[in-house]
């Protein structure tokens, strides 16, 4: 049986008896193996899942992913780093509680970028993870594992977190929907910290309203995280209803514009040209779309607004691991030898890098012009992005300049333009902690690409509906990667 | 005495007193046994969050208002980021850009005089776990670890060690007050750092300034600055002050000296910044003013209240307000109606020496004011000698029984009639003691006494007793 389906009709499928929840497990796990071997997708599979009861309750009995940098009690939590590469630990996360009440049945812990730091899916402790479109390109990150498990069809659907973009380009790397719904909707407490202040959880689906039907489950209110907030009356599921006529959205002229790329590489073209016809398909429906000018310093100073206060907060927030009270114990003649050891050798190079450029931006002669006027910078950012949407509805992007490139990069089509704006734009998401969908929105060189839609915070509904609507005008909703054979779906 | 002005500044970190730890839902209490008290937070486990403990902050900001500092608009913390292994997070949680509390003031008492302390802030911040060190390896307590933790930071406002300690001691005793900390060094609940520099008597410019970190206790604080200002002193004399290094020693109990732990240039850069975990929030100023409603009268105006108005002397004053609970007590006993002398010399003697003894508290004392009032009342009246009131004293205490069930039977006699005649009956069988009383023994007036005493197994009101012999021996 081809259980490639959404949560509905698996959900009417288990309550019909056409399937059991142990039978999804099983299956789950099989093809989990599978794409684990081809994809590298997971640190930890958990062999002896059991399948769950079935209720009224959509999830119920459902296999799922979780992204490894989610506390999970009893089970390995590494957050794909040796740091941490040994850590099993004594309490699980809020949002993972939350789902549990819910009978879901977690088959995996899937691989990411060390502790979230990357967008490649390449820093993993367990190696690179793939593409399950194409193992010869990236998966995108950093929830790489959970974006390439649920692209194969695991599983409906894996948790993720996302703190730049890291849950909305895997998703459009792997041809699938990515959600991080407003900050502090779902509790962070049990996530492990990138940037507290940029961090958001939310889950990779493969479609509009699997991801409606998961945050409905993850978020929540709780007194273990002071930054999440009473969410009680926002029922994501139940009011999603495609009606978007009359809805205004803007794209931003300086990042999508074709005239900021004269030496465009066919594929940016073609991801560029794609994302107009998107935008055709929803003024069908009655929506219209502005091209909308903003100050090119402030979209210029995106990345590097993102990378001072996310390498900043990263520092602090790691400066826990330290091999004393978890993880591998260093080696040294005193404490601070055995500190230093562990984190030599237990951090890849990447997060090294980011914990100097913290680090310098944070010293005292450096702070004010670095890291405080970063903050400054995002708080305009925020500022205006809050004006905009007191016109629009939201804000529709193209992600990235096209398909996931390749991991050893050699065969990528070189844009010679910078394209900085273009990869890293999603980031302003983060800044604002605005509700934020990645959709597939077709193909360019064979291989899916994505769309976002942001909205205002608290507007997760609106941001929702629009997705839902524009996912129902193409042909790509809960599709998969032709990863593996035919007989493993069946 | 020395040649040269010594300029002390303060800061004093107090241990708060409250249910949970101010960024963790632990218990805060003292304990014995090591890691008890910690949630996954104190050990800063993947993923935790810090929550905030409101209790902690009315507290703070109580302090804040006693210290008459200036309060911020909004409440938010930054950390303060080093690694040690004290400090599992690996940063602190702690204000620095806009503390609780800024340009404050006190006015404390120094031999007499009044001294204004001038303050540069209070801050609420977490403590950190506690280690013990042995030959081959430490161990780590994280009880300790997110105690809530108040620092006092003084402006240099000092000019020597009697000054700091009874600023000190002051403060300690306004923690108390306010029922924000048990302020008990035993505990290690409070830790100063000192900073120490001298200058000559006419100078304008200070000279450079020492910090001694860490010391635990009022008499290691005075040990420390003395050390400081004479070690500061003989090198200035020795023409060697360019040796006076901008440094931070340590306090050596054993050897009473200061030891240099690390220079200015390799002071550490703590890279604060706002902790992005707790959103900022508004003060609300009725909140503010409800908090400020609550602060109890201060040891100060206590003090000047029991000489100026209830008549004590500035000894016994001194005593009672030492403790909140001597104090509070001391109160309660005058609005019964008590004799504020009899409460007075009674608290300052009997039942403070009775405590100490005991080894407990004024809460735990038997005789509780509406108790000792059974005493001091008849004490008042004269129908009991003080003799018999400290007999009743100890009886009750010992049997803890109301003190009216030992008054009966004990009642002074003061029937002037029957006193009379008494007294008339024993001088009729004392002629001759009466001759030499008269020729001028007139020491024989005990003799008299006694009799009368021995006559009335000494139930005799004395007073009475001694009138109306005055009186017949005319």
């Amino acid at each position: 049986m081809n259980y490639i389906k959404t949560i509905e009709e698996l959900h009417e499928m288990l309550t019909n008896g056409e399937v059991t929840s142990e039978e999804l497990v099983q299956d789950s796990l099989k093809k989990a193996h599978l794409v684990n071997d081809k994809c590298h997708a997971f640190v930890t599979l958990l062999d002896d899942a059991k399948g769950g009861f079935v209720t009224d309750d959509l999830l119920s009995g459902l296999p799922y992913g979780i992204k490894d940098n989610y506390s999970t009690k009893g089970i390995l939590s590494t957050g794909s780093s040796n740091t941490l590469k040994d850590y099993v630990p004594f309490f699980s996360a809020t949002a993972v509680l939350n789902l549990e009440k819910h009978n879901v049945i977690p088959i995996g812990k899937t691989a990411m970028d060390e502790f979230g730091m990357g967008g490649t899916g390449t820093t993993a402790h367990t190696g690179n993870i793939l593409n399950p479109w194409d193992l010869k390109r990236m998966a995108g990150g950093s929830s790489s594992g959970s974006a390439a498990s649920v692209a194969a069809g695991v599983y409906p659907f894996a948790l993720g977190s996302d703190t730049g973009d890291s849950i909305r380009k895997p998703a459009a790397f792997c041809g699938i929907v990515g959600y991080k719904p407003t900050y502090g909707m779902i509790s962070r407490y049990g996530l492990f910290p990138f940037a507290s202040s940029l961090d958001h959880c939310g889950c990779l689906t493969r479609s509009v309203k699997d991801a409606a039907i998961v945050v409905d489950a993850m978020k929540g209110q709780d007194k273990n995280d002071l930054t999440s907030w009473d969410s009680s009356s926002i029922h994501l599921y139940d009011s999603l209803d495609g009606k978007v006529k009359g809805k205004k959205l803007f794209y931003i002229k300086e990042i999508v514009n074709m005239e900021n790329y004269p030496d465009a590489s066919s594929e940016l073209k073609e991801h560029l040209d794609n994302f107009h016809k998107t935008l055709k398909l929803l003024e069908e429906e009655g929506v219209s779309v502005d091209e909308v000018s903003i100050d090119r310093d402030l979209i210029n100073a995106i990345f590097s607004v993102y990378q001072c206060l996310s390498c900043a907060e990263a520092t602090s927030n790691m400066s826990n691991l330290t091999g004393i009270i978890f993880g591998p114990r260093g080696e040294g003649k005193n404490i601070n030898e055995m500190m230093k050891d562990h984190r030599t050798k237990g951090f890849s190079s990447l997060i090294k890098r980011r914990f100097v450029i913290g680090s310098y931006v944070l010293q005292k002669e450096n702070q004010e012009k670095y890291f405080v006027n970063a903050q400054r910078v995002r708080r305009l950012i925020v500022d205006k992005m809050n004006e905009l949407f007191q016109k629009y509805d939201a804000l529709i992007m193209p992600v990235s300049t096209g398909p996931a490139p390749y991991i050893d990069g050699s065969k990528d089509e070189i844009t010679k333009d910078n394209t900085t704006n273009l990869e890293e734009h999603l980031q302003i998401g983060n800044f604002g902690g605005f509700p934020s969908i990645t959709i597939p929105n077709g193909f360019v060189s064979n291989l899916p690409v994505g769309i976002n839609i942001t909205g205002k915070c608290y507007d997760d509904v609106n941001v929702l509906n629009i997705a839902y609507a524009l996912e129902s005008k193409m042909p790509y909703k809960n599709q998969i990667a032709p990863l593996l054979k035919e007989e493993d779906y069946e | 005495m020395n040649k040269y002005k010594a300029v002390i500044g303060l800061e004093m970190h107090c241990e708060m007193k409250s249910n949970s730890k101010v960024f963790s839902s632990a218990e805060n209490s003292y304990n014995d046994t090591p890691n008890a008290n910690i949630r996954p937070i104190d050990m800063a486990f993947p993923g935790t969050l810090p929550t905030v403990n409101l209790e902690c902050i009315r507290k703070a900001l109580l302090m804040s208002l006693v210290l008459n500092c200036k309060q911020p608009e909004y409440m938010y913390f930054d950390r303060k980021n080093y690694y040690y292994p004290d400090l599992p997070k690996g940063y602190q949680i702690t204000q620095m850009h806009d503390p609780v509390g800024v340009c404050g003031h006190i006015t404390i008492e120094v031999d007499g005089e009044e001294k204004e302390v001038l303050i540069h802030d209070i801050h609420l911040e977490e403590d950190s776990a506690s280690l013990d060190h042995y030959s081959t390896i430490s161990l780590i307590d994280y009880n300790r670890a997110g105690v809530p933790l108040l620092e006092l930071v003084t402006e240099p406002c000092f000019s020597s060690s009697k000054e700091a300690v009874m600023f000190l001691e002051y403060m300690r005793r306004c923690y108390q007050y306010c029922d924000v900390s048990e302020a008990d060094t035993k505990k290690g609940q409070i830790r100063c750092d000192v900073n120490v520099s001298i200058m000559d008597e006419d100078a304008t410019e200070l000279g450079t300034k020492v910090e001694i970190k860490n010391i635990n206790s009022f008499a290691n604080v005075a040990a420390a600055i003395e050390y400081e200002i004479k070690r500061q002193s003989e090198l200035k004399d020795a023409g060697r002050y360019d040796e006076v290094e901008q440094e931070t020693r340590r306090f050596d109990e054993e050897s009473g000296t200061t030891i240099r732990m690390r220079g200015k240039v390799d002071a550490i850069d703590y890279k604060y910044f706002v902790e992005p975990n707790i959103p900022k929030f508004k003060i609300d100023p009725a909140w503010l003013q409800e908090i400020k409603k609550t602060i109890p009268v201060l040891p100060r105006e206590r003090k000047i209240k029991y000489i100026k108005d209830l008549g004590l002397t500035e000894y016994d004053a001194n005593i009672i307000i030492k403790e909140k609970e001597y104090a509070d007590y001391f109160e309660e006993c005058v609005a019964l109606g008590m004799n504020p002398k009899t409460v007075a010399n009674y608290l300052t003697v009997q039942i403070i020496a009775y405590l100490n003894k005991e080894g407990i508290t004024l809460k735990e004392f038997y005789l509780t004011p509406n108790l000792l009032k059974q005493i001091i009342e008849e004490l008042e009246k004269g129908t009991i000698s003080s003799k018999q009131a400290k007999e009743i004293f100890n009886k009750a205490l010992l049997e803890k029984k109301e003190p009216k069930t030992y008054l009966e039977g004990t009642t002074q006699l003061s029937d002037e009639k029957v006193l009379e005649d008494i007294i008339i009956k024993i001088l009729n069988n004392s002629q001759s003691q009466i001759e030499e009383y008269k020729n001028g023994k007139t020491n024989l007036f005990q003799y008299f006494v006694g009799q009368v005493m021995k006559e009335t197994k000494g139930k005799a009101n004395p007073n009475m007793v001694r009138d109306i012999l005055t009186d017949k021996l005319k």
